[in-house]
């Protein structure tokens, strides 16, 4: 029997770019099926036309620049682009934000910088600050208020289309508002945590809902640590470092935003499992990560407690992005059997 | 220097050295004040004025000057220029002098207009001195009226607005309004869509000169059949 004989290793890995980026979209499924619950079908029509687009800009700009369309198309990583930011933007914004978002992540922040692989910044978090900072007025003001917020039904499908293709003018009034995270950062100036607790906007109940949408992007955040796509550094340092922050500068909630609020509110889950762990963008090194993932949470606590914007994950991750390459110069693990590591900047570069 | 025609200099300044696109010189007031045509047209004209002028100064006097001081010499001639060119908009266009603010005065620190002079004017006689000095700054005024109108459109929805500034109260209706309820796009108008839009422009003029090569390499003579193949290994001393 002719025994095929290879050398070593013999074992390798099944994963390929194709099925980590399917690993990572099916892990955002839980999520979104609890906005979508929640929040109505917004954020899941918002989703489909964010992929529909990323995978559309994608085909065409591999075509401008000549490239094997088939090749890169099935590596899933423009769908993931286009899935992450339909998960960020709100879910009754205008359909050209969307649009606007996933062709400028997909054409702008990844192709021209050389695509896949290639891309400085996460191009999901570029799509996302750009809205936001080109578009204030319906990126406040297109968040869906969940069920027990509004005390009412949440939109149904066709009257949520509607909203988000014909305008806003057809909304009724109670059914969008601004998020819980930027709700109580304006309120508490003027009162304090059981005063705030007691208006309107909150009738009550802190979190609003989001709770529950931010332990199902951790559950499927586990899934993807369990599954090793990603590594545990990121996510823990971001969300201890966020913490201590909030423990340490904000510890009264009659001034300050509650930890609850920082860790169970806003994009914090999705950023810390989805978006900080972009395999590209993020530094690579171990210590690199747990730096890097430290970096955001400060960043997030800082832009959120005295920045003017809602939620701050997409600069807290596009300002730690352009960090990423200088820690892991300085993070480098030492080599086996090298006695020391090789740190810093070669020398021809410096 | 002097064996350059007056065609090639043209040439130069328009777009084989184009100040904006090759030179990328001047850009602070390039990207700060193309928020809209009128904006950009008002600031090339002024730069224009000033360049011409400091041109034909600089030439005028270039075998006066010694090295040592020339520097400070032509600093001094942008100035007042700019001072004139300051004092002119104030007198014909004061609104759209109050829109461009600082970047009037700024002119003296656009290094495209001390680039042309200590680079050109003061080797040069008068003549291909005026027409670098014009073609360049023309060369730069294009580019900021194509920014400052794709920042327009992609920031406003509209085009020519607010021309009355510039050309008197007739010009008040050219103004068009290409979509209806446009929302207002803040990356055009802010500075980030100008360095975006840049790029672009830079990108789309190295495309053009690629395909250019491309034409100049495929009209050139090809190689007869039979003439002998130069060997090409080792080192021609």
């Amino acid at each position: 029997m002719g025994l095929l004989t290879l050398s070593s290793p013999h074992t390798h890995g099944p994963n390929s770019t194709s099925k980590v980026m399917a690993t990572v979209i099916l892990a955002t499924l839980p999520g979104l099926a609890v906005i979508t619950a929640l929040f109505g079908w917004g954020t899941f029509i918002n989703v489909l036309l964010a992929s529909a687009t990323a995978v559309a800009s994608e085909a065409a700009i591999l075509s401008i620049r000549k490239r094997p369309l088939a090749f890169f198309l099935k590596d899933n990583t423009a769908l993931l682009t286009g899935v992450l930011i339909g998960l960020a933007l709100p879910p009754f914004a205008p359909f050209w934000i969307t649009l606007v978002a996933t062709a400028f992540a997909i054409v702008f922040a990844k192709q021209l910088y050389g695509g896949m692989g290639n891309n400085p910044f996460n191009p999901a978090m570029v799509g996302y600050a750009l809205v936001l900072v080109s578009f204030p007025v319906q990126m406040t003001t297109s968040w869906a208020l969940s069920t027990q917020m509004s005390g009412q039904a949440t939109l149904g499908f066709a009257d949520t289309l509607q909203v988000i293709f014909a305008g806003s003018a057809s909304l009724a009034d109670g059914f969008s508002g601004a998020t819980p995270l930027d709700a109580y950062k304006h309120l508490i100036a003027k009162g304090t945590a059981d005063s705030v607790l007691a208006e309107a906007t909150f009738n009550g109940w802190l979190n609003g809902g989001w709770e529950w949408v931010n332990l199902a992007f951790l559950a499927g955040g586990l899934v993807l640590i369990w599954r090793r796509i990603i590594s545990w550094h990121i996510p823990l340092a971001m969300l201890v470092s966020l913490s201590l922050c909030s423990l340490m500068l904000g510890w009264d909630e009659d001034m300050y935003t509650p930890l609850s609020l920082h860790l169970l509110s806003g994009a914090t889950m999705l950023g810390a499992f989805f978006i900080a762990t972009d395999p590209v963008s993020a530094s690579t090194t171990p210590r690199g990560k747990l730096i890097y993932g430290a970096g955001i949470g400060i960043l997030l606590y800082v832009i959120r407690t005295w920045g003017a914007y809602p939620d701050a994950v997409a600069f807290a991750v596009l300002l730690m992005n352009f960090a990423a390459p200088f820690i892991d110069a300085y993070t480098q693990p030492r080599t086996y059997g090298h006695a020391k590591a090789k740190r810093g900047l070669p020398p021809k570069q410096r | 220097m002097a064996t350059k025609s007056l065609r090639d200099i043209s040439l130069d300044g328009l777009w084989h050295n184009n100040p904006a696109l090759v030179q990328l010189l001047g850009l602070c007031p390039l990207l700060a004040v193309t928020g809209s045509v009128v904006n950009a047209l008002g600031l090339g004209l002024a730069t224009m004025m000033v360049l011409v002028g400091s041109n034909f100064s600089v030439s005028l006097i270039r075998n006066h000057v010694p090295d040592a001081v020339r520097l400070p010499a032509f600093v001094m001639i942008i100035a007042s220029f700019t001072t004139v060119a300051e004092l002119v908009m104030q007198a014909f266009t004061y609104e759209l002098y109050e829109v461009l603010g600082i970047f009037i005065p700024l002119i003296v620190t656009n290094c495209a207009i001390l680039g042309r002079a200590d680079a050109f004017a003061c080797k040069n006689p008068i003549i291909p001195s005026v027409v670098d000095g014009f073609t360049m700054a023309l060369g730069f005024t294009i580019v900021l009226i194509i920014l400052g109108a794709m920042r327009e459109i992609l920031g406003q929805g509209v085009i020519f607005s607010d021309m009355q500034l510039l050309f008197g109260p007739a010009a008040a209706s050219w103004k068009i309004e290409l979509v209806k309820d446009y929302p207002d796009f803040l990356f055009a108008i802010l500075p980030p869509g100008a360095f975006m839009a840049m790029g672009l422009l830079i990108a789309l003029k190295n495309i053009i000169d690629d395909k250019l090569k491309e034409k100049a390499e495929a009209q050139k003579a090809p190689v007869e059949a039979g003439s002998k193949r130069v060997r090409v290994t080792g080192k021609i001393s």
